[in-house]
Parts: structure tokens; sequence; C-alpha cells
């Protein structure tokens, strides 16, 4: 059987990492920016449009028989989506129907799990599933964190992804995507039918490099179904089933405005920070990413234009009722949509040619001739921790525990302004510490950190520490705000760690920037 | 080898239980004692910060049991991750349920010990805060109100008032206030006169008495105030406050107003005024007219404050923004707020809008070029003004510079 892992090295940010990964070599993170590697981008195998239903046809009764004809066997990668978020209803089917005909040591790659699949612990443990590459979140991080999982879990973000895939770090033998509406030939996106989720994004690159495509669809249309966001050209099988997902599920405590008034004071003094900073004017950009906090922000900047009568250049992020709100106002050129966050994005995103969907490959991927990230001009992001050095955590929690995804906070790190507005510590846990637990994020891209106790600025960002000199914000150094937590809290101790990596951390470039280390139950 | 130390207390209950868990309780513990003769402390802790803190919950209870002289008992806490100054208060709070006990385990006071408090200082906002539910008090200054009231009275359960004294004195004790007057409403008397010994020596600035009546009340509260006082050496000032709930209070408002010189304001609570009058409560308040307007009388010619009473519609911002215009322009000088979005409704509406603050310079101006010129008589335009109104313009312009609307130097920098 293969290793989880070996070869541990310390990396060039100082963290210990393996450099073989389930038998696979990995690159230990270089800094950011050093890892360029050469070669040509992976490609599946070639195709012929003569093995296929001349008709366009491609439908098959059951996901059984998808399943089936793309030959699914022991070892091979399969994924899914998280366009449904808590409201899935494709990945637990697949692997029921894996268990049911007796394949093992598969390997899932989703692009983002949800609590709804705790139900796959079951197969993690029969030997159904080897491990996960992606994310893993509440139940899942748990089990992976107790080193349960039989192979080594690996963590990447959205742009990661991508990027693993066009480098063939990541073959996915099999994608399976579910899709709101879709044609017999495959032709499908998420804006029609009853359960309409919205942009298809984080599918592209499966159904550009999968071994093999199935599009599930609870609503199946006369070709052609538009617009495309995936092309039935990629598409092998698709199938027809009673309901593909649960849209009602997408909206949660990360996808909805907060309504905790400490939130709203952190949200607001954010945006106090981004206007005295000189950020929004004009013609400015923002990110809006997922959190109850980040989103409030953005509609505290939508009161500023206002006030201003100024108007955004573009948002990014996930749409929600308030995105939707500036941009059909007039406050907000166009909406880039990574996700859609509730049915109000899902309703402009069908209707308003202003609101876009974009993926990971035109926002977030490495191997891209650039991408949009970089033009961002301030991103709102969270973090379970931020150390002295402003390296920030997004996995694991103080005690150790993996519990979260990467999502597209990594990528989002390389917008001009990194703001990361938190709370300085949650019940008794401080937020700000000596050295985060588990390293995500580089400190050189995080530019300042906002609590309710103080706003502290990186000292590399010295044009930002300039600008707002003299203002009535409270600003403060990230020692004297850990100082603050200590005095309130008390020094925690340190989780005590067992002598074995459970999960890699993987960098937006594919090298590991951080290992996750077992706890013992 | 054994070293178990037989008990010799007194225990009035075998059980005692304190503090708050489970559901949606954050930043707040359960603790459950139960002493016995032999077999020394046993500490059964759940808690969600056990790796990060459960070193220092474990020796926190110990060092308290230490104190109370309890050498053996079972203590079970069930903890959301409170704060140290929680799980004192529960374990004091549940130590007192089995014994019998004057002492009291203080931690030590906040460092920020600055005084927010003076007769007369703004009272634009008061937020309430349930006396025993730890995690609101936590972040609340934060919103910026010119006081907090930590709340014994209504939002406590009568069976948790003990636990609710304790968690209060160490929440004074132990909690940054930043700008804001600390404030505590008393339970109604005479339980209220036994929850001041809780309060005073630990830097309450003021004390909000429900449901007052008489003014023979407010100085019973005011006499065991000064007793409490004599014990300590460096005592600071405590306010009395009133609430008026009811017709009683109403007819009785002018004594109570004048009765001594450490009532600052005198507030009205409405649900119970209506009740007491048997009317529903209305939006316009037609019912509670003359009530209003008899305490706002009263505190003016007391020379002292009239506060009106909260608006508990929270969601409801425009209906909260009228009901502060109709309050000022009664007369009124702040209103209760019972959620911190509330609070910059009531400070932005108290606060003197663009129009008066003009106004008030255009008086100040005319004035002090009256002064210049060794004029005895001011004069706007064609009309003369009269010293109070000088003094009225002077105030505002004061208020505008205290919340910085307008600059200090305001005066100065016209372009003459």
């Amino acid at each position: 059987m293969t290793k989880k892992y070996d070869k541990l090295v310390t990396n060039a940010a100082g963290r210990l990492v393996p450099t073989v990964i389930n038998g696979q070599g990995a690159i230990p993170f270089m800094g950011v920016g050093q890892f360029k590697p050469i070669g040509h981008r992976y490609g599946p195998a070639i195709s012929s449009c003569a093995d296929y239903p001349d008709d366009g046809n491609k439908l098959v009764p059951t996901l059984r028989d998808a399943l089936e004809m793309c030959g699914l066997k022991d070892g091979m990668t399969i994924s899914t989506h998280h366009h449904f978020r808590d409201g899935d209803l494709i990945a637990n089917q697949i692997f029921d129907i894996a268990h049911d005909l007796g394949v093992k040591n598969l390997v899932w790659a989703p692009s983002a799990s949800f609590p709804c699949h705790e139900y796959l612990i079951k197969y993690l443990e029969d030997g159904t599933i080897n491990r996960i590459e992606g994310s893993m979140n509440g139940p899942l991080g748990k089990f992976t964190s107790f080193g349960k999982m039989s192979g080594l879990a690996v963590l990447r973000s959205h742009g990661g992804r991508y990027q693993a895939i066009q480098d063939g770090e990541l073959k996915i033998d099999i994608t399976v995507i579910g899709a709101t509406c879709c044609d017999p030939f495959g032709n499908a996106n998420g804006l029609n039918g009853t359960s309409a989720s919205g942009g298809l994004g984080f599918a592209l690159a499966d159904s550009q490099y999968a071994g093999k495509v199935v599009v599930v669809t609870d609503n199946l249309v006369d070709f052609p179904c538009v617009p495309w966001q995936i092309q039935g050209n990629y598409v092998d099988y698709t199938v027809l089933v009673d309901k593909v997902g649960i849209p009602e599920k997408i909206v949660s405590g990360t996808t909805q405005i907060t309504k905790s008034p400490d939130r709203l004071l952190l949200a607001e003094m954010t945006a106090r920070f981004c206007d005295v900073a000189g950020i929004i004017k004009d013609g400015f950009s923002f990110q809006a990413g997922a959190g109850g906090t980040a989103l409030a922000v953005g509609d505290f900047f939508y009161k500023i234009m206002k006030e201003r009568g100024i108007k955004a250049r573009f948002a990014r992020g996930g749409s929600n009722l308030y995105l939707v709100k500036m941009l059909e106002e007039g406050y907000l050129d166009f909406i880039l949509d990574g996700q859609t966050f509730d049915l109000h994005g899902v309703r402009s995103m069908a209707v308003n040619p202003n609101h876009l969907m974009t993926t990971p490959f035109t926002s977030y991927n490495y191997h891209g001739k650039g991408n949009f990230a970089g033009l961002v001009d301030v991103a709102i992001l969270g973090a379970t921790e931020i150390d002295l050095d402003f390296n920030g955590n997004v996995v694991t929690h103080s005690d150790g525990y993996l519990l979260h995804g990467i999502g597209g906070w990594q990528n989002c790190l390389f917008s001009k302004t990194v703001i990361i507005p938190i709370p300085l510590f949650r019940d008794r846990i401080p937020v700000i510490v000596d050295k985060v637990t588990t390293l995500c994020g580089p400190g050189e891209l995080i530019d300042v950190i906002v609590t309710e106790r103080g706003i502290c600025i990186n000292p590399l960002r010295t044009d930002l520490i300039e600008k707002v000199q003299g203002s009535d914000l409270p600003l403060v150094s990230i020692k004297e705000l850990k100082e603050e937590a200590e005095k309130i809290c008390g020094i925690p101790q340190k989780p005590e760690f067992l002598n074995e990596v459970v999960a890699a951390i993987k960098w937006v470039d594919g090298t590991v920037i951080d290992a996750v280390w077992k706890l013992s139950e | 080898m054994n070293n178990q130390i037989k008990s010799k207390v007194n225990f009035k209950k075998s059980i005692g239980t304190a503090g708050n868990s489970g559901g949606k309780i954050r930043s707040d513990c359960q603790v459950t004692i139960e002493p016995s003769d032999s077999g020394g402390i046993v500490i059964d802790l759940k808690s969600k910060v056990k790796e990060l803190f459960g070193i220092d919950i474990h020796s926190q209870i110990n060092e308290i049991l230490g104190f109370y002289a309890i050498p053996n008992a079972r203590i079970t806490i069930n903890d959301s991750g409170a704060l140290p100054w929680v799980i004192a208060a529960r374990m004091e709070a549940a130590v007192h349920e089995v014994i019998e006990t004057e002492k009291t385990w203080l931690l030590p006071a906040h460092n920020n010990k600055t005084q927010q408090t003076a007769f007369d200082r703004r009272r634009f906002s008061r937020l309430y805060l349930p006396g025993n539910s730890p995690s609101l008090m936590i972040n609340a200054f934060l919103h910026k109100p010119d006081g907090l009231i930590l709340d014994l009275e209504d939002s406590v359960a009568p069976e948790k008032k003990m636990e609710a004294r304790i968690l209060v004195r160490n929440a004074l004790r132990a909690l940054d206030f930043g700008r804001t007057e600390r404030m505590v409403r008393i339970n109604q008397l005479p339980a209220g006169l036994d929850d001041l010994s809780w309060l005073i020596p630990h830097g309450v600035n003021l004390i909000l008495l429900p449901k007052c009546e008489t003014a023979s009340q407010v100085l019973e509260v005011k006499e065991r105030i000064d007793k409490i006082q004599n014990q300590y050496p460096d005592k600071c000032e405590v306010w009395i406050m009133p609430i008026i709930e009811s017709a009683k209070g109403v007819v009785n408002v002018n004594s109570i107003a004048s009765t001594s010189p450490s009532v600052v304001a005198l507030a009205i609570g409405l649900e119970d005024f209506t009740a007491d009058l048997g009317v529903r409560r209305t939006a316009e308040g037609a019912e509670s007219l003359y009530a209003r307007s008899a305490l706002v009388i009263a505190a003016r010619a007391a020379g002292i404050q009239a506060i009106d009473s909260v608006f508990s519609d929270v969601d409801d911002m425009d209906g909260l923004r009228t009901n502060v215009l109709r309050s000022r322009s009664m007369g009124f000088d702040g209103m209760g707020c019972i959620h911190p979005r509330q609070i910059s409704v009531i400070n932005e509406n108290f606060a003197p809008d663009t129009e008066e603050i003009e106004k008030a310079k255009k008086i100040v101006i005319a004035f002090k070029e009256a002064q210049a010129k060794g004029l005895g008589v001011v004069a706007l335009g064609s009309k003369m003004i009269d010293p109070p109104v000088v003094k009225r313009a002077q105030k505002t312009i004061d208020l505008a510079i205290e919340l910085s609307i307008i600059d200090n130097n305001w005066y100065e920098n016209i372009s003459l």
C-alpha cells in the first residue's frame, strides 16, 4: 500500500512539509511567485465524435449506468462541485453506487465539501474512498484531524484546483456535474429550472480535463440549452433525475449579511478604513467573499457610494441581494460572479448581461496568462487566526482541528489591498496569535487587520500607513492587539499534536505551504 | 499516602448550581458544586476551549475552592468559552448556594478606572443589558452608548437574582467600559437595597431605581449607598436615576426630582406605566402625554435630566427616529435602548442639527460682537436677544464641539 506521505523537509516559510504525497512527488513552498514549472499542460485522451451518437442524444437511464459506462473502477478520481453548497444531492449518490458496485480506493475531488457530506464518512471508513482532495469541512475535517483517512488529505484553493488539473497534478477520471438545465447533448447551465443555482464556473476545468464527463439534471430541455456554461462537446453522458440539488440550502450563515451588532461594527470600521485610505473612489473594484462580515462591508460600501454619488466598476465574489441591488441601482457596472449566494443572484445572472459568470480560470488560475484577482482594488476576507507576522490561517482552529476549506481565500490575497475584519477573540479564543497553527497565506500578502478593538496595518504597507495617518481611526500595532486579546482571555495552551501528518495545504502554485498534524481522539 | 482532608464545613444544601449552558448560550458556563466529606476536589470539565484553557480553568476552580476552604467537592462545569471573570462569578455563586459565607472572591479591578461620570454629563443613550448574560456585556461599550445599564431587575429570573448580582459585580470590575457611564438597575425596593452592597464599592457610577413612587424610596437608597461608602476609603460619586413607572410616581414626581443632590435624572418606564393605567401603549403616546410632560417639567424645575422610555421594535429604525425627535421636542435629554443598533439613531437625533447649530452660531457671534463693542444689549437683525437665549446657544455650540460636529476653533476660523 502507498505510504500516505514521505520525506519531510522545511519549506521557505519554515514549515515542515512532505515532499511525497500519496506516492506522488510534491514541491515545498518556495516563496510567493517563485515556483514556475516548465513543460506542457496535461491533456485528457483524444476523443472522436464518431464514437458519439449522431443525433447528439447522450442520455442514459441512470447515474449508475453513466458511471458504469465511464468505466468506474478501483483507484479512480471522481470530482463533484459545490454550486448547491449544503444542498448538494449528487456526491453522496455517486459513492452509494460505487459502494454497491464494490469499487474501492476512490479519490473524491470536490470543489468544496459541506456538512451534508458527513454521510461519506462511512465510505472513508470502509475503503470505498481513499481520500479527499479539495476541502474538508466540519465532521469531515475532524475525521481527517484524527488521522482516520486512508490516504493523505490535500487541500487546495479554488485557483489551486484549476492549476492542479491543468498541470496534471490532479487527474480526474470521472466528473459528475449537477446542472439545473441541460439538453441531451450535454450543453448545461445552472440558471434555468426550478432548482436554479447560478453559475457552473467551478465545473469548467473538470469538463475540459476529466477523462469522462457526466451531466446530471432535473430539467432536460430540447437542444440547444443556452447559455451553455458547460459545453456539450466535452460531455460523454447526460442523466435525468428527479432532483439535482436543493437551492434553498445555498443560503447559510456564510452567504448572508450578518445581523450581529458586533460584526456589523467590524464591517462599518472596515468600510470607514477604506474610505479614509482613499480606496473608495469612482471606478474602484472590490471583492465581497463568503462570510457574513465581508458581505456586510459591501453594503457599507454601497451606503458610502450613494452618499458620494460615485460608483464601482466591478465587484467580484459571491452575488447576493446586496450586490444585485447595487448593480440594478447603477452603483456598480459589473458583477463578476464566482458563485451565486442567493436566489436574487441567480435571477440577476439569468437576466442581466452585466452580471457575468466567472470561473477559477479567469479569476484565480496560476497557469493563466494573468488572472483577475490582482485587478481588484480591495478584497475583504476572513481568517481563523492571524499571527504577529500577518500570516493567516483559514483551515484549522487554534485547538488544531481541521474544520474549513481554503475556498478562494489564497487567490484573493493577490488583490491590491487585502483587509481581514475579525473579532479580536471568539468566546475565549484569541484570534491574533504568536504563530498561526496552519499557514495558509503568507503575511506579506495581508495588509490590514480590522478588529473591534483596533485596526493594524502591515508595516510593509507604508503607503497605507501614510494615507490614514492623522485620522481618527483606532490604529494599533499587531503586538498590541495580541496583548489586548491575552489580557482579556488569558494565554492559551498549545494543542498537543501527534507526530503524523494528516493533510497537506497547497499554495496557489501547487507547492506545499504547510501540513496539518494529527490530534488524538 | 492518603492525604485527604476531612471536611468540617456545614453545608446548607447538598448541591449548588449557577450560570447558563446549552443551546445558543455563548461565553458563559454552568457550574455545579456537590460538596462532600472526603475525596478531594474532582473536576468534570466540558468546555469548547478545553484544549486551550483546560489547565487554566482547573487552577482557577481550585484557587476559588481553596479560598472558601472547601477541600472536598465534585465540580461539574459546562463551558461555552466563558472569560475568567465569568467563571469566577459562576463558581462563587455556586459556592454561595451550598455554604453560608460573608467572603467574596474578587478579581483585580480593571486598571482603566477613569471616571466617565459627572452630574450633568451627556446621557442621550443608555443600553440595557440583561444582568445574567455575559456574552452581551463583553463588547457592549464598543457601540458607544453614553451609558451601559447592567440590569438586575426585569431581565433576571427570580431564582437567578443572586448569581446575577455576582456576575454584575465582576463585570463592573473586569470589563472595559470605554467612555460609557456604568449604570446598574437594581431590583424594586426593598430587595434592591440588598443589591447595593454588591455594586457600590466596585465602580458603579449610577443606580437606576425602578418603580419609584415616593421621595422616601430615593432617600432609602441614598442612605444605604452612604452607609456602604463609609466603609471604603476611595469612594467615588454614585448618582441615582429614579424610574417613574406608575400613576403614583407621576403624582409624586416633583418631590422625587428634588429629593437629593445625588439624583441626576428622572426616567420614565412606559410599559409599566400604561399597564398601571390599564391602557394600551400606542405609537402616538397620547395616553402618556401628561406623565411625560410632568416628568420633563419636574426634571427641569429640579435642574436635572429627563430620560424617555425605550422604543421596543428593534427592527424599525424609522419609527425609532420619529420617536426620538418627538421626545426631544418635548424636552427629554435622552432615551433608553435595548439593542446596540438603536444607539447611533438615538445619539444622532438627540444631537443638535445643522439648522440649530447655525442659529446658535449667529447668536453667539452677535453676543461676542456686542461684547467687543461694549454694548449691553445683544441684537440679531431687528430682534433683541435675551441672556438665557445666548446661554442656550452656547450650550448647543459646546455640545456640537463635544460631538465633533463642529470644530473647537469654529469662531476663530470664521474669515472676517
